[in-house]
């Protein structure tokens, strides 16, 4: 069967004629509905996920390539100097584009989660930190550590690589899982529909075979299969992108504060893609059942 | 228009058919007989491209049906009417749709609601049974049926095949009329049976050749029949 203009009209517009010649098929028909719907349901959570997984293992991979941290650890009469010491060292090191010790405020905020904002902070040796911007090019952490490790003795520089790395390493492997996720999906739905289609077909051997005896053609007599069941693969695969849709907008959001996760959900233009979905079902649902018919009509006179 | 040239035709093990030559000319009027088994319907089959020969060359319509695709042959078929012994409908369909079927399947969709179609249907006798569904028609109106069928799409051969097979003397009588009917619009008719008085009551009618399969050759019978 060629997959010209002329078929993809046929499949779309329709003969309501052609569509009379396959029997009704109550049963098989909600079956595959509901497969159809199913599918496309946990085929948006696939997506979420991927989508989600990918703007973390990004987050990760990009705020905090760039930045690092040093932490000087000194008696509290060393810790002004040996800070003053540091940050000149950074003045004159390659790939970093600025470099500040934080605050007092600043480090009591930091430490407020767990000791409360009542603490007096320059009565305990809190070590002090030094935010360290790199710019495009990034920094030689390994040069930077001898330099620190002559000049400031206290001084650790934490350049986020140790803990960075395996998690966009998970965040990543997770986007990947995701998508695989998505492609034994519309495998699933193509295995699914073309058994529907072969069960379909066989039990029809009857009404092919008088259609081939009056002069029918192979395309005529797929078409009318191919339409039923691409149809069918469609609307049920917009009814569960719809209801996987809603559950998702269901999910409570999480705030960007607490937003370690930054959420299952979609953001902005990607509540488009869930959309290609039914499309994509509706596409495996044609080639599946194509194939199935082209198969079984070469079998007959 | 059907033309069979040392045609032979074996199923797996031996051959069913051998050296047959067969010419169907236009406004011919054939009977096919020989004992059950002996290769009717193959031959039948042959003639309208169901089957391909083994051996030999079968021209329909003057091509020849090895050099024919699937939609070739789904073509010759609109130009053949056949009807089968156990004939099959599409059983959710109405005897009406049944019978414009052909009409549907080759687009032509506003013929099967026209007038004619009404015409055809009191000519085999199935003008109250119109909205019945196949499986509700006795074995003579599902035969009647399927002539219509056969010959909505004004096919220029008829093939049947035992049509009067599962039906009684009376109804067989009618069938026939409308084939001799239909021959006397010029269309070409083969009818295989094993019927012989159904044979003898048509050639009062019609210039009939009776060909006999037997000893897997074809034979044209001689006028004792």
């Amino acid at each position: 069967m060629k997959l010209d203009m002329t078929s993809l009209r046929a499949l779309f517009v329709g003969d309501r004629h052609a569509d009379r010649v396959v029997p009704p098929s109550g049963f098989t028909a909600q079956l595959t509905l509901f497969a159809a719907a199913a599918m496309a349901f946990l085929a948006v959570f696939a997506l979420a996920l991927s989508l989600a997984a990918g703007r973390l293992a990004e987050r990760w991979g990009d705020e905090l390539a760039r930045s690092a941290t040093i932490r000087i650890v000194a008696p509290l009469d060393q810790r002004v100097a040996q800070t003053e010491a540091a940050l000149r060292i950074l003045e004159t090191t390659r790939g970093v584009a600025s470099s500040r010790a934080l605050s007092d405020a600043e480090q009591q905020e930091l430490l407020a989660p767990w000791f409360g904002s009542e603490l007096a902070l320059d009565t305990l040796p809190v070590p002090r930190l030094i935010e360290v911007i790199e710019d495009a090019d990034g920094m030689d952490p390994a040069g930077l550590r001898l330099r620190l490790a002559a000049e400031v003795p206290g001084a650790v520089l934490d350049d986020h690589s140790r803990w960075r790395e395996p998690l966009v390493k998970a965040a990543s492997r997770l986007r990947l899982l995701g998508w695989v996720a998505i492609v034994l999906i519309g495998a699933a739905v193509a295995a699914m529909i073309t058994l529907a289609a072969h069960a379909a077909l066989a039990a029809n051997a009857q009404v092919i075979g008088v259609l081939r005896l009056i002069g029918a053609t192979d395309d005529y007599i797929a078409l009318a299969f191919i339409r039923r069941f691409t149809l069918r693969a469609l609307s049920g695969a917009v009814a569960g992108t719809v209801l996987g849709m809603i559950a998702m907008m269901l999910l409570p959001s999480t705030s960007e504060v607490g937003g370690f996760l930054t959420g299952l959900g979609f953001r902005g233009a990607h509540w488009l893609l869930p959309l290609c979905i039914p499309l994509l079902a509706g596409g495996v649902a044609f080639l599946a059942t194509r194939g199935a018919a082209k198969r079984t009509l070469r079998e007959l006179a | 228009m059907i033309d069979l040239e040392n045609v032979a035709y074996s199923y797996g093990g031996g051959e069913l058919l051998s050296d047959i030559s067969l010419k169907l000319a236009p406004g011919s009027f054939h009977f096919l007989t020989g004992p059950s088994g002996a290769g009717k319907t193959t031959l039948m089959k042959l003639c309208y491209g169901a089957l391909l020969p083994t051996a030999g060359h079968v021209r329909l319509f003057g091509a020849d049906v090895r050099g024919l695709d699937r939609d070739d042959i789904a073509v010759v078929r609109r130009r053949v009417g056949v009807v089968h012994q156990d004939v099959q409908f599409l059983n959710h369909l109405s005897v009406t749709d049944n019978i414009a079927l052909p009409l549907t399947v080759s687009g032509r969709h506003a013929e099967a609601a026209g007038g004619d179609l009404g015409e055809l249907l009191s000519w085999v006798g199935l003008t109250n049974r119109a909205d019945a569904l196949p499986p509700e028609l006795s074995g003579g109106e599902r035969q009647r049926a399927a002539l219509a069928r056969a010959v909505i799409m004004s096919p220029d051969v008829v093939l049947a095949d035992e049509p009067t097979g599962n039906i009684d003397w009376d109804m067989s009588q009618r069938l026939l009329t409308l084939l001799i009917e239909l021959n006397k619009m010029g269309k070409t008719v083969l009818i295989a049976t094993h019927d012989l008085s159904l044979i003898r009551a048509t050639k009062a009618h019609v210039q009939a050749r009776v060909l006999r399969i037997t000893n897997r050759r074809i034979q044209l019978a001689g006028a004792d029949l």
